[in-house]
């Protein structure tokens, strides 16, 4: 257990100081979410239309920023052939790294969240449900995202094929946390979605952290 | 406790490459060994396939009958050019991680920081330290977390001459208390070791 608190607090503190951060995260998010009424229009009326599917899709594509440092950086230094070589299974290391990443921008994505969605002309009323999806989309963005992370290591330009790779694996959770809160918005049953997205959120915990470690065993060999 | 390294007929392929084959090696607890041979013979890709972190095209690794996940993840260190420190953060973190990482206890990693010297260093970053230094910190996982097999790859080379006889004593005295060393050189070990030569 000590290990694995220890592993958490270095993920935490790299992923925090990685790419300058949830700052540069937080702040690739709103501007994002500053463009949308740029290009779309800048009623209020059809904005507000837009406001949860926009601040979502926004949310997503800010939890793809750092993503590919993941592990590329303890590729290189070789910091991930010490982490392999450790009684910590690699799943569970690459759980953990994942679990870091999500604290260090998944969770300052989700406060930053509701605040977007009402400046794009939400109702305060939606801001609960926004907080709670971003959160739980969080985690299926960082566990999903780590499996492109680990299968791009040693690929030149490793960041624009974490992209490609990762893009398709968040399909579904922006469909799910998009249902959920459109449906939300205008009244209808809101919870299907909702649990879809936990499901999809915690298939990802459980399954992504397998294929990582395959692909990091597969990159250091 | 690893207290043999056995290496039978053992091949590596890197790269569509065969590095070389029928590589042989007995190691029992208080010896050492110097591999030796040409730059790209395959000196690291050995250490790397003691750890079962490169597979094998032939031969076996054993560790005297323990098994072998078992052994490589508490039983080794590998101490090799990429030392997986991170620039931006301080010695005393990177000591402090390594050596919980490996299992070390608080008193292990004082006695490591004391005995390669790190005391000065422990609150600069490691981007502001010099290769010797920086290889200081990387060497002292060995001392943090006591394990029995060694495999160090050109652990001398950014050494100065005091801190190369320092760090002789070091590994003398784990040879003495049952440890084993691995070491890739291209200069000679300053302790009395046996000699593998790598050739293709």
């Amino acid at each position: 257990m000590s290990r694995l608190s220890t592993l958490l607090a270095r993920e935490t503190a790299l992923a925090w100081g990685r790419g300058g951060g949830p700052l540069v995260s937080v702040g690739f998010y709103a501007g994002v979410a500053t463009l949308l009424p740029l290009g779309i229009g800048p009623e209020p009326t059809r904005l507000a239309a837009i406001a949860l599917g926009a601040s979502w899709v926004a949310l997503a594509l800010a939890s793809l920023l750092s993503l590919d440092r993941l592990f590329e950086r303890d590729y290189e230094d070789g910091a991930l052939d010490h982490l392999a070589l450790s009684p910590v299974p690699l799943e569970l290391t690459c759980a953990v790294k994942c679990l870091g990443q999500w604290l260090a921008t998944g969770a300052p994505l989700a406060l930053a969240a509701p605040i977007a969605a009402i400046g794009l002309g939400a109702k305060f009323d939606q801001t609960p449900l926004i907080l709670a999806c971003a959160l739980i989309g969080g985690l299926a963005f960082a566990f999903a995202g780590g499996i492109g992370a680990a299968l791009s290591l040693g690929a030149r330009r490793g960041g624009l094929l974490t992209a490609v790779i990762v893009l398709p694996l968040f399909v579904p959770p922006v469909i799910f946390g998009g249902g959920a809160l459109s449906a939300f918005a205008t009244g209808l049953p809101w919870t299907g979605g909702f649990i879809l997205l936990a499901a999809y959120a915690a298939a990802a915990i459980a399954l992504g952290p397998i294929a990582m470690a395959a692909a990091c065993r597969n990159a250091l060999s | 406790m690893i207290e043999r390294l056995d290496l039978a007929d053992v091949a590596i392929r890197r790269g569509g490459r065969l590095l070389f084959e029928r590589l042989s090696l007995n190691l029992a607890a208080g010896e050492a060994c110097a591999l030796t041979g040409a730059n790209g013979a395959g000196k690291t890709s050995l250490l790397r396939a003691v750890c079962g972190l490169v597979p094998l095209e032939a031969g076996t690794v054993g560790f005297g009958g323990l098994d072998l996940t078992e052994a490589r993840s508490s039983g080794l260190h590998l101490v090799g050019h990429q030392d997986g420190l991170k620039p931006a953060r301080t010695t005393r973190e990177e000591l402090g991680f390594w050596s919980r990482w490996c299992g070390g206890d608080a008193a292990a990693q004082a006695e490591a920081a004391r005995a390669l010297d790190l005391g000065p260093l422990l609150d600069l970053e490691v981007r502001r330290l010099s290769a010797g230094q920086r290889k200081r910190l990387a060497l002292a996982r060995l001392i943090a977390a006591p394990r029995s097999l060694w495999l160090l790859d050109e652990p001398l080379s950014p050494l100065d001459a005091g801190w190369r006889a320092r760090f002789g004593e070091m590994m003398a005295a784990h040879l003495k208390g049952g440890g084993l060393i691995l070491a890739a050189v291209h200069d000679p070990l300053p302790i009395p070791a046996k000699t593998l030569e790598i050739k293709a």
